[in-house]
């Protein structure tokens, strides 16, 4: 198929960036959207000028590198990563509007590539949990109930793409963020750091200049992984209770 | 734990919640005394008397009024002051929008910020109406039936009413919804009961209030 793409060209961070008109033909349905780009960028390359700069590794739709807002929703009209999304999907005289995800907190590198450190330093924070090195532990030392699994589970889906935030009006974090507090959260092994996690990650968050949260919708009707949209409440309950027990050891 | 509280914008949002539901609860019981009009002059302005008693003789006379007052503008100023700041910080999260617009989120979500203003407004000229009767030329103190009667036989009276109390449900909608996230007490199995309770609310608070307008054009109270 034949298709009209327009595209977002930002020579740096510095310089200011404008959509691009591109023509691409021969396009097969059965191509993903990435792919789509590669062809694009073959002819540019062909013809002298600066390939379009984007941003992927496993196209696999579980590392959450890819990142781009097609048609005004992140990763493109189907639920799912912008890799996953095959042109099928578009139809032959199509225009396409491409665009890289727009945050401040996700300041635009190149083109469609965007810095998502942020994200990493919100991980950073909290993100983890702390035990001493050494031999596997036996996998049956810390029973875990099935339900608090699954919860974590659903949570540990997250791809940390950032689709949420670029979908967010507000270009808020509160899904990822509520995705990974949960995620440890609700399992033994996150519990001696529940009450810092909560605090330090949503401190961070606040930090690294995301908007607040006023409940679109937006970021779970994006999220590829399908992280539900209650987790922000599950994550507020816990953010509540932690900043309680702060008061009472005088933390 | 204030400064916890506001310097996260989860804590702002925690203030808001708080503050929107105390808003929230005095607007049920506001909009349940105002139906008492439907019982005649007497009914309405003997119940509005008795709002200055209430508490006697423990309390001074207005002094349960004027404690619900105070309570009610720290109620507001904190939803406000805490709306402007988050709302500030939110349009900086997100300078300059996608080239491919579309319309994002449902219409009452989208409009929270507007309805808050007209909602700030209307309480404003509310309170010069019917409260000191600074903006109502004619009003009587202590006759309240009269005064309301006046205020909706006016075409800009009715007009100004409606259209705040329109903007009054829809904030109401996603307001209340929202509260219950913000507090944690949303969850997957609760979603769809508070998403039906806060349109209950909504529409009850509508009816209410926009019932005695109605009443008063319609010739039903005068």
């Amino acid at each position: 198929m034949k298709l009209t793409l327009r595209v977002w060209r930002q020579k740096n961070a510095d310089s200011p960036g404008a959509m691009a008109t591109y023509e691409v033909d021969d396009i097969s349905a059965d191509m993903s959207f990435l792919e789509m780009l590669d062809t694009l960028n073959e002819e540019l390359t062909l013809r002298g000028e600066e390939p379009v700069a984007f941003d992927h590794d496993c196209r696999e739709g579980i590392c959450g590198a890819c990142s781009l807002v097609i048609n005004g929703d992140a990763h493109g009209p189907e639920r799912t990563t912008t890799c996953q999304l095959h042109m099928r999907s578009f139809s032959d005289g199509d225009t396409i509007d491409v665009e890289p995800w727009r945050a401040s907190a996700f300041p635009v590198v190149k083109d469609l590539v965007v810095d998502r450190s942020s994200f990493d330093r919100i991980i950073q924070a909290g993100g983890y949990i702390s035990v001493p090195t050494g031999a596997a532990p036996e996998a049956h030392a810390t029973p875990v109930p099935k339900p608090d699994a699954d919860v974590a589970f659903e949570h540990a889906e997250c791809i940390g793409c950032g689709a949420c935030v670029a979908a967010c009006p507000n270009g808020s974090a509160m899904l990822f963020t509520s995705a990974k507090v949960n995620h440890l959260n609700v399992l033994p092994q996150g519990a001696p750091e529940r009450e810092t996690r909560v605090l330090d990650m949503v401190g961070q968050m606040d930090d690294e200049g995301f908007g607040g949260c006023t409940l679109t919708g937006e970021c779970a009707t994006a999220c590829p992984k399908g992280i539900p949209l209650p987790s922000i409440a599950a994550m507020n309950k816990e953010w509540l209770r932690a900043t309680r027990k702060a008061r009472k050891v005088g933390r | 734990m204030p400064r916890t509280l506001w310097d996260s914008t989860v804590g702002k949002k925690t203030v808001m919640a708080v503050s929107g539901l105390i808003m929230l609860s005095y607007l049920v019981v506001h909009m349940m005394g105002n139906l008492k009009i439907f019982f005649g002059a007497g009914q309405f302005d003997s119940y509005a008397h008795w709002l200055r008693t209430i508490g006697e003789p423990f309390l001074h006379y207005e002094w349960a009024l004027w404690l619900i007052r105070v309570v009610l503008v720290a109620a507001v100023v904190g939803h406000a002051v805490a709306a402007y700041q988050l709302s500030r910080r939110d349009i900086r999260a997100r300078p300059g929008g996608y080239v491919h617009k579309r319309a994002r989120a449902s219409y009452a979500t989208r409009t929270m910020r507007w309805g808050g203003i007209i909602l700030a407004l209307f309480i404003v000229w509310h309170i010069l109406d019917l409260t000191t009767g600074t903006v109502h030329s004619g009003f009587r103190p202590g006759h309240p039936y009269q005064n309301v009667v006046d205020t909706f036989s006016t075409w800009y009276g009715n007009t100004i009413y409606i259209v705040a109390m329109a903007a009054l449900a829809l904030h109401v909608q996603h307001g209340f919804w929202s509260a219950a996230q913000t507090l944690g007490v949303g969850n997957a199995t609760r979603d769809r009961l508070l998403k039906t309770l806060a349109n209950v609310l909504a529409v009850l608070l509508f009816a209410g209030f926009v019932s005695v307008p109605v009443a008063v054009m319609t010739g039903v109270v005068s």
